[in-house]
């Protein structure tokens, strides 16, 4: 498996260390009532099969966390873009 | 027809044309009392316990493929109970006590061997690490031994004791751990369970769940519809896929795990051996191959193989261990899929809709709680409350903060 990091070009896997889902979102308060938002951040995932969204630090390399597009089924991977330039709807929706 | 030295001299003289399959191939009926999904060890063992301890034999086993052809055939076949939790202990102490009588109950050849677990260690801290978990097995009623270098030397001298970065300086044994032929659990639960009512039905592909007003009704399948009142799920590596077509979101990944199979040798390691410096198992096969696995690749997964860095770290991290194999060449590598939890720890448990059973989360260490997770399961299913030893699994225990996290990993599947 290779990812094409957008600063260093294509890349071994095993230069990347995979964080997870990358369509969970952290809830914005910390309030009592949002306890289900919570758990739902921390603990449940969709996990499909198929196409998915990660987070994967390329932490042999540039150092910078990116988001990366993957078929769990096949491992091909779709596209790769740098995770600071994802923008986040103000109501921190599901990315699409 | 029970298999005994009689039948096997019977149909040895009569060229051993005479042998009746194991379990019949049977269409699905319209209802069932219970339906399984999933044809795995697990599975299997449910349906087997379901009919053998609760009398409920209107059950069918669905396989979306061929029986055994998942993680029950996938994996490393090593068998031990040194759990350190409370929630874990007994759990695994009760899965050994089954295995220990596994082939008589069942009347089927598993080549249940108690050939011993060994987890080495390389520093004080790991001594102590293992001294803690060999008390905690001893309360338990579980046997451990933590032995000092001497005793890991008397056991296999072959090994890289004195590594500059990693030296063996001893390992935490128990002895009632071993290994048994994966594929024969498979089998000997199916037979166990056809001859006792189950359907066993291969090539049933669950495609949906119906769910009236809170409660299941049935399963859609690729041969059609089949109602139950009670439906458990077992399915492994695909639990989430399941799940969601009952609306559930489970606190699951699904990663892959390389195993490993080398060419046959002459006798060599005796055990089962874990390397404390990576992550390493190896035990030697009755036709002389190598057993050997290491961690999971790492990222989310169904694709039931792997990628080569991992095969090089796992091949790495043996060689450390034992030098002497460096020119053993590998025969075959494989990938399975794992259902990762968030805490390491597996779900045995009732859902939120009435009648949906879910039993997941194994991690990779289902293979060896086959036994007490079919016992457990079909104990939930059949009197609709967890079993004591299965009391720790529950489903909401992440969102009510009691966690079973074995590795002090955090909700990281990918860590576990």
């Amino acid at each position: 498996m290779r990812i094409h990091c957008p600063y260093c070009g294509e890349r071994p896997a095993e230069e990347f260390t995979f964080q997870g889902d990358a369509d969970v979102r952290r809830p914005q308060g910390n309030e009592p009532s949002q306890m289900d938002e919570w758990f739902d951040y921390v603990y449940l995932r969709e996990n499909p099969r198929g196409r998915m969204k990660e987070y994967w630090h390329h932490s042999g390399g540039c150092r910078s966390w990116l988001i990366v597009e993957r078929d769990t089924d096949s491992h091909e991977v779709f596209g790769v873009t740098a995770a600071r330039e994802r923008k986040l709807s103000p109501q921190r929706k599901r990315a699409s | 027809m029970t298999y005994s030295v009689f039948s096997l001299l019977k149909n040895a003289v009569t060229g051993h044309k005479n042998w009746a399959p194991a379990w019949r191939d049977p269409a699905p009926k319209p209802a069932y009392d219970v339906i399984i999904v999933g044809g795995g060890g697990h599975g299997l063992a449910t349906a087997y316990y379901l009919a053998k301890v609760h009398g409920i034999t209107n059950v069918a086993v669905l396989e979306k493929s061929w029986l055994g052809s998942g993680n029950i055939g996938r994996n490393t076949t090593i068998i031990r109970s040194n759990y350190l939790f409370p929630g874990n202990n007994p759990f695994y102490e009760w899965s050994m006590k089954l295995w220990e009588g596994l082939e008589q109950d069942f009347n089927f050849n598993a080549m249940v061997s108690q050939r011993g677990v060994l987890n080495l260690y390389h520093s004080d801290a790991q001594r102590d690490a293992y001294a803690r978990r060999g008390n905690a097995m001893h309360m338990h009623g579980v046997d451990a031994e933590l032995l000092d270098e001497q005793g890991v030397r008397d056991m296999y001298p072959f090994f890289n004791f004195d590594d500059a970065r990693f030296p063996i300086r001893g390992g935490l044994l128990q002895r009632r751990g071993g290994t048994v032929r994966h594929d024969a659990v498979a089998w000997g639960y199916a037979r166990g369970a056809d001859s006792r009512g189950v359907d066993v039905i291969q090539n049933c592909e669950v495609t949906g769940i119906r769910i009236e007003k809170g409660v299941v009704k049935g399963v859609e399948t690729n041969r059609g519809y089949i109602a139950c009142n009670k439906l458990g799920l077992a399915a492994a590596g695909n639990s989430s896929e399941v799940a969601k077509m009952a609306g559930l979101k489970l606190p699951i990944e699904s990663h892959v795990l390389q195993a490993f199979v080398s060419e046959a040798i002459k006798p060599f390691i005796d055990g089962v051996v874990t390397y404390g410096a990576g992550h390493f198992y190896v035990s030697q096969s009755d036709k002389g191959g190598l057993v050997f696995g290491g961690d999971i690749d790492g990222y989310n997964s169904y694709a039931r193989r792997g990628n080569l860095p991992t095969v090089e770290h796992v091949i790495e991290a043996g060689v450390s261990m034992i030098p002497a194999i460096s020119r053993v060449r590998v025969l075959r590598s494989w990938g399975g899929i794992m259902d990762m939890s968030m805490d390491g720890s597996p779900i045995i448990d009732k859902t939120d809709v009435k009648g949906l059973y879910l039993n997941a989360g194994w991690c990779y260490g289902g293979f060896k709680a086959t036994p007490a997770s079919g016992w457990c399961f079909a104990h939930t299913i059949a009197k609709d409350e967890a079993h004591k030893l299965s009391a720790a699994y529950r489903l909401d225990r992440f969102k009510r903060g009691f966690a079973i996290d074995e590795k002090g990993m955090g909700a990281q599947p990918n860590l576990h």
